[in-house]
C-alpha cells in the first residue's frame, strides 16, 4: 500500500452508499487536494463503470480513474460475452481483483453500489488492502471516520427512498463540516431499476447543522 | 466420405483447394471410431451415457470411467481419444476457476462451451500440434436451466437437447429423434439413454461392454454425478428387456415368412 507521491493529487473525500429497498442512494463530497491546495472544488466521484452501476472514489485520483475505466470496459466486454448484464457482485470483484493484485502500487478505496436483476440492489466496499465487503451502508474516505457513531445511531433497514437521501445528505454534511479534506457540494445519485437520478445540493444549502 | 488429401493433409495448417483442412476431418474420424456417448437435455436436467468399450475381462467393473466431471456441475463425456479428454477436463477445471476468481460467480455454460471451443479450435492452427481426437459433450445446469454443449475436434461448438457421438451415433441419433425430450423427465431419459446405448452398440465388434449414466438435474442438486445404483439398475434392465424384445419380434417375422 503506498502513500500518495508528493504533489499527487488526492480525493480527500467522504463518500458513502446506502441501500433501501428497491433502490441505492450514493454520496460524496466534491474536494480534490494536492496538498493544502484545491484543485477541483466541484468534482464528481461518482462515476458510472455500467448503466445501473456506480462507484464512488476515494485515494489517488489518478489511480481510481484508472481503476474504474478498466472496469467499466470489462463490464462491457461482459455484456457482449454473455448476452445479459453483469451484476453489481461482479462489478465489484472485478475492481477488487485489481486493488489485491496492485495493493502495492495502488491507493485506492471504492464503494461499488446498484442495482441487477438478480440481487437487486448491493453495496460493496472495497477498502485500501483489496478486500472485499458486502454491507447494506458503506462510509469511505478520509471525513468518513467523523461520521461513523451519527450514521451508526441514524441507519435502520428498509428506509425509503426520501428517508435515505435525506440520511445521506446529512451525514455527508457533518463529514464536510469536519474534514478539511472534504467540502464543497454534495453530489447524490439515486439507483433503481428504472433510472439512475442525480442530485446536487450547492455549499450553500447544506443541511442545518451547530457550526459553532 | 473417406477420401485422402494426397499432399495437402499432412499439417493443420495447410488447406486443400476445394478449402477442407484434412488433418482436422482425420480428428474426426477418431472420434468416429470410438466408443458410443450420447447426451440428452430434458426438463428437469441433462442426462450423459457412454458405451463404454472394455478391451479386456481383467477390467474391474466401473473403474477407468469415461464420464468426467469439472467443478461439480458440470459433466463431460466423450468419444476418442480418452487422453485428450483428460487434457480438456483440466482445462475447463482452470477455466472454470480463473472465471471464479474472477467474477465471483458461478461459470455459465454457454462461457464454459466457448472457452473450450476456443481452446480446441486454437490447436488447429499451428503445424507444430496436433488437433484433439475429441468431440466432447458437455452437460450442465445453469440457475435450474439444464444445457447440453457439443464441441468438436475442429472448435465448433452447438447447443444441443439431444445428441450422439461416436461408433454408433447414427443409430442413436434415429433413436434420439423420436423422443419427446421436451416432457421427459431425468429418471426416464436415464432408462431412454440406457436402451439407446445398448441398441447402437454393435455385439459383432465389441464383445464386452459396460453402460456409464452419469446426470445434472435437480436431484442431484445441480450437482454432476454418475446416477445412484437404483437408477442404475434400472435404466439397465429397461434396456436389456427392450433388446429381448426387438429380438422377439424379429423371431415373429421370421415365422411370418413361412
Amino acid at each position: 500500500m503506498t502513500q500518495l507521491k508528493p504533489g499527487e493529487v488526492s480525493l480527500g473525500t467522504t463518500i458513502m452508499a446506502v441501500q433501501f429497498n428497491g433502490g441505492v442512494v450514493i454520496g460524496a463530497d466534491s474536494r480534490t487536494t494536492t496538498g493544502s491546495y484545491i484543485a477541483n472544488r466541484v468534482t464528481d466521484k461518482l462515476t458510472k463503470v455500467h448503466d445501473r452501476i456506480y462507484c464512488c472514489r476515494s485515494g489517488s485520483a489518478a489511480d481510481t480513474q484508472a481503476v474504474a475505466d478498466v472496469v467499466a470496459y470489462h463490464l462491457e466486454l461482459y455484456t457482449a460475452q454473455h448476452g445479459e448484464e453483469p451484476t453489481v457482485k461482479v462489478a465489484a470483484s472485478l475492481f477488487q481483483q485489481i486493488c489485491y493484485q496492485n495493493k502495492n502500487n495502488l491507493s485506492a478505496g471504492i464503494i461499488v453500489a446498484g442495482w441487477d436483476k438478480v440481487d437487486g440492489t448491493s453495496v460493496y466496499e472495497i477498502p485500501l488492502g483489496g478486500s472485499i465487503h458486502k454491507q447494506n451502508f458503506a462510509l469511505g474516505g478520509s471525513g468518513s471516520v467523523y461520521i461513523y457513531g451519527y450514521c451508526d445511531k441514524t441507519f435502520r433497514p428498509n428506509m425509503t427512498k426520501e428517508e435515505c437521501v435525506e440520511f445521506v445528505r446529512s451525514s455527508v454534511s457533518l463529514a464536510m463540516t469536519r474534514d478539511g479534506s472534504s467540502g464543497g457540494v454534495i453530489r447524490l445519485a439515486v439507483i433503481t431499476e428504472d433510472n439512475v437520478e442525480r442530485i446536487f445540493v450547492p455549499g450553500n444549502q447544506l443541511p442545518p447543522q451547530y457550526l459553532g | 466420405m473417406t477420401s485422402i488429401g494426397t499432399g495437402y493433409d499432412l499439417s493443420v495448417s495447410t488447406y486443400s483447394p476445394d478449402g477442407r483442412v484434412f488433418q482436422v476431418e482425420y480428428a474426426q474420424k477418431a472420434v468416429d471410431n470410438s466408443g458410443t456417448a450420447i447426451g440428452l437435455r430434458v426438463k428437469d436436467g441433462v442426462v450423459l451415457a457412454v458405451e463404454k468399450i472394455k478391451h479386456s475381462r481383467l477390467l474391474v467393473p466401473h473403474s477407468n470411467q469415461r464420464i468426467l466431471t469439472a467443478g461439480k456441475y458440470i459433466g463431460i463425456a466423450s468419444a476418442g481419444w480418452m487422453s485428450d479428454t483428460r487434457h480438456l477436463v483440466k482445462r475447463v477445471r482452470e477455466e472454470t476457476r480463473n472465471y471464479t476468481d474472477t467474477y465471483k460467480t458461478k461459470a455459465p455454460a454457454h462461457i464454459i462451451a466457448e472457452r473450450l471451443g476456443m481452446y480446441v479450435q486454437a490447436y488447429t492452427l499451428y503445424s507444430s500440434v496436433r488437433p484433439f481426437g475429441v468431440s466432447t459433450l458437455l452437460a450442465c445446469m445453469d440457475a435450474k436451466k439444464p444445457q447440453l454443449y457439443m464441441i468438436e475436434p475442429s472448435g465448433h461448438y452447438v447447443g444441443y437437447r439431444g445428441c450422439a457421438v461416436g461408433k454408433g451415433k447414427q443409430i442413436a441419433k434415429t433413436e434420439i429423434e423420436k423422443l419427446d425430450l421436451e416432457n421427459m423427465t431425468v429418471r426416464e431419459a436415464a432408462k431412454e439413454a440406457a436402451r439407446i446405448i445398448y441398441s447402437a452398440h454393435d455385439d459383432t465388434k465389441d464383445k464386452l461392454f459396460e453402460l456409464e449414466l452419469s446426470w445434472v438435474c435437480e436431484e442431484s442438486d445441480g450437482l454432476h454425478v454418475h446416477v445412484p445404483q437404483d437408477v442404475y439398475d434400472q435404466s439397465v434392465q429397461f434396456a436389456e428387456r427392450s433388446l429381448d424384445e426387438d429380438d422377439d419380434d424379429n423371431e415373429m417375422e421370421d415365422d411370418e415368412d413361412l
